[in-house]
């Protein structure tokens, strides 16, 4: 019995060691192996672009145009052509502002290029369809597929009083539509003005956490060529086709002083459509809830600006400079006007109809 | 014989009956008294790890040697700094300008606008009168460094006094002059809101070491002190000197400016470094302008994430024993290349006053004083 009792104390005990040191061995590894997964996270941040030349994307870095707005983007190897400092790219046009604003015309600006920069960026776009308006969001919505920023994430806000009446449109990979339901007004001018007011709430709500650009556009209109990350930029307004060559005196600025939209004869560098407009979101949030006051206390006067909320957008624009311009390719109206050879390309364009009919709804 | 006491010494089975001949009672401990006895040991055990574990934890941090932490946060979201020259937080006052003329020629011979849309900075480019509009309210201090080792402290009386007359004025500057040799600064007057700043740095054995370490004195600079101190900062080479207005245009994000030697030139024919080992390496189809090392700058963020990421591959060269072709201006080429600036400067802003002036250049602001190079390289 007692060799047997030996052996099986010996065992026993045996087993038992065996048994600890499996316990301390799983602790202990589990703990090893977290602790170098930390320090390796922290230090990889600065050291993550450790320039190996071809080195492609980095984890936190994604600069310029992100939320983490800390950096500049890399850019990975691209091969294209190198541009000419003695060539100017348009000799025909302005291609910058004053105030180093570029203005964006095809030939200016290289898209691969830019497609690598913006690379991780969600772009909103906002669109209002209520009442009948909500006929135009089919070829909206199927054109911006086509030719709205392509190969981004994109988000579609639709604001409109008939969320039963929005088409479904079969989207691309990384595109979806969120339809906000508002209410209407009566007059159309007073739908146009509360825009602003609607995108101002919702920048606040939900499109700062949600996209890191805004472009707010018309629906009455359609895509016709490529619209991409060329146009994005802290605040960007888009000329009107139909003043891009006037004078400033002729500008259909609000005129009266008495109007918070009012610009003086001498003062005005372009004259914005109010149909393409955007930004980053915190920007376009200025934007709008400026504009949004300056109209309610335009209300309070008992006066309307006379173009709505195109003229409050003027005024804005004018002592909040844009960073970057888009020439009239990117809203024409090919009906009211005759296209001259500087458009080389229309990218955004009004769509035909019958605007008492549509409006008196 | 020994009989040893059973369940005494922890960690180990507590049982009794290590000897063999120990008696029949001693087989006879209850099995709670095992299970407890093993339950305390293990949990005896797992305390010493844990306590072990942060012990280690705590010492293995505290003895890593900590590089430059990155010390800046993400600026809060109503902030955001996107591409281009951050948005002013207040309106532009009223100023008389003409009107942008969209469909005229412009004066300027030169490009105005890179691929990627940076604007290209020459005279005929841009409203000073406008921007001095937009930049004035927002109350910016701008840095300027120049490095001065060596022989080059001779050049410092006419770069401070031609910087006093010519940069940014009307804001407030902070020079830092980079010297091994403070008493040879001299002492130049500074206009109301400037002040300088001499930083002691160790003296170089030769030209090309003191040019390598220009990157990291730069990054270690901005760490300590710069980012408290200004939002704009220019490094700028200190053998040259301000011709000609240089103001708020040049402010931008991250700016490099135009080499003079090579702005005509293809891009086959840059002094890229073409050694694939090196971190400097660029290929034969690739560069959009060749930059000079004499002027970059930019917010001071992005100044000190730029002179990092090239500090960092000059250090990886070094320990692979390579010398990049035009030492540092090819690791700065490199980073501009992968980190496209978001403002470019014409050679006006770079000029070496040796070689004429060509017609597209209308107004030369910064260039090199005429000097035997060889000589003070020594």
């Amino acid at each position: 019995m007692d060799p047997r009792d030996f052996w099986g104390n010996r065992t026993k005990s045996c087993l038992c060691l065996i048994l600890l040191f499996a316990v301390l061995l799983g602790f202990y590894s589990n703990v090893f192996s977290l602790i170098p997964r930390r320090q390796t996270e922290k230090s990889q941040s600065p050291e993550a672009h450790h320039v190996q030349g071809q080195r492609e994307s980095l984890t936190l870095s994604e600069g310029d145009g992100h939320l983490d707005s800390c950096r500049i983007p890399e850019v990975p190897r691209l091969l294209y052509p190198k541009a000419q400092l003695l060539k100017p790219s348009r000799v025909d046009v302005l291609v910058m502002t004053p105030w180093f604003a570029p203005v964006v015309w095809e030939g200016t600006f290289d898209s691969a290029l830019l497609d690598v920069q913006f690379r991780n960026t969600t772009i909103g776009l906002t669109v209002f369809a209520i009442k009948k308006y909500v006929v135009f969001l089919r070829l909206f919505l199927e054109t911006a597929e086509k030719y709205f920023m392509v190969g981004h994430k994109v988000i579609y806000y639709v604001f409109t009083d008939r969320p039963a009446d929005v088409p479904q449109i079969a989207l691309q990979d990384g595109r979806q539509v969120v339809v906000l339901h508002v209410g209407n007004y009566r007059r159309w001018q007073d739908i146009s003005m509360h825009r602003m007011e609607m995108i101002s709430n919702f920048s606040r709500q939900r499109f700062l956490r949600e996209v890191d650009y805004l472009v707010c556009l018309y629906v009455d209109m359609k895509f016709s060529d490529h619209v991409g990350v060329e146009i994005l930029a802290p605040l960007f307004g888009t000329l009107h086709p139909g003043f891009y060559a006037a004078d400033r005196q002729s500008f259909t600025y609000e005129r009266r002083p008495l109007s918070r939209a009012y610009i003086p004869r001498d003062e005005g560098d372009f004259y914005y459509a109010g149909g393409f407009f955007g930004g980053s979101v915190p920007e376009v949030y200025r934007l709008t809830t400026a504009c949004h006051q300056a109209m309610t206390a335009d209300q309070a006067q008992g006066i309307e600006a006379v173009w709505h909320d195109e003229s409050h957008l003027n005024r804005y624009l004018l002592s909040h400079k844009p960073s970057k311009v888009l020439s009239p390719e990117y809203l024409w109206d090919e009906q009211m006007l005759q296209r001259p050879p500087l458009l080389r390309k229309l990218r955004y364009v009004a769509v035909p109809m019958n605007h008492t009919e549509i409006r008196s709804r | 014989m020994v009989v040893p006491r059973g369940g005494q010494s922890s960690g180990q089975c507590p049982v009794d009956k290590e000897h063999p001949f120990a008696g029949a009672q001693a087989q006879r401990l209850p099995p709670a008294m095992h299970c407890l006895r093993l339950a305390l040991g293990l949990g005896f055990c797992l305390l010493l790890g844990i306590t072990l574990c942060s012990l280690w934890m705590y010492v293995e941090n505290w003895l890593l040697v900590s590089y430059i932490p990155y010390y800046l946060p993400c600026p809060e979201i109503f902030n955001m700094k996107l591409q281009y020259e951050e948005e002013p937080s207040q309106p532009v006052a009223q100023s008389q300008y003409p009107q942008p003329k969209l469909l005229e020629q412009k004066p300027t011979e030169l490009l105005t606008l890179t691929p990627w849309l940076a604007p290209i900075v020459s005279e005929g480019t841009f409203n000073a009168e406008l921007l001095h509009h937009i930049y004035q309210p927002l109350n910016l201090t701008i840095g300027l460094t120049a490095f001065a080792v060596g022989k080059y402290t001779r050049f410092v009386q006419h770069f401070l006094e031609s910087a006093e007359r010519f940069f940014m004025q009307g804001y407030r500057v902070h020079y830092y002059i980079f010297t091994h040799d403070p008493q040879a600064i001299p002492q130049v007057p500074l206009g109301p809101g400037r002040r300088l700043s001499v930083i002691p740095v160790p003296g170089p054995s030769q030209w090309e070491e003191a040019s390598m370490r220009r990157m990291e004195a730069i990054s270690v600079h901005i760490a300590k002190r710069a980012h408290r101190e200004v939002d704009y900062l220019f490094c700028l080479d200190v053998d040259m000197a301000f011709r000609n207005p240089w103001g708020p245009e040049t402010l931008g994000d991250l700016v490099a400016a135009i080499h003079p030697d090579y702005f005509t030139v293809p891009r086959h024919q840059f002094p890229y470094e073409r050694r694939p080992v090196s971190t400097a390496f660029v290929a034969d189809g690739e560069g959009d302008f060749y930059y000079g090392r004499a002027v970059f700058g930019g917010r001071v963020a992005r100044v000190y994430e730029f002179t990092r990421g090239c500090h960092m591959g000059i250090l990886a060269d070094k320990a692979n024993g390579i010398m990049a072709a035009c030492q540092e201006e090819s690791h700065l080429n490199r980073r501009f290349l992968s980190h496209k600036p978001s403002k470019v400067l014409s050679p006006e802003y770079l000029w070496d006053d040796r070689k004429p002036q060509p017609p597209s250049l209308k107004l030369i602001r910064f260039s090199t004083l005429n000097k035997d190079t060889a000589r003070l390289r020594s």
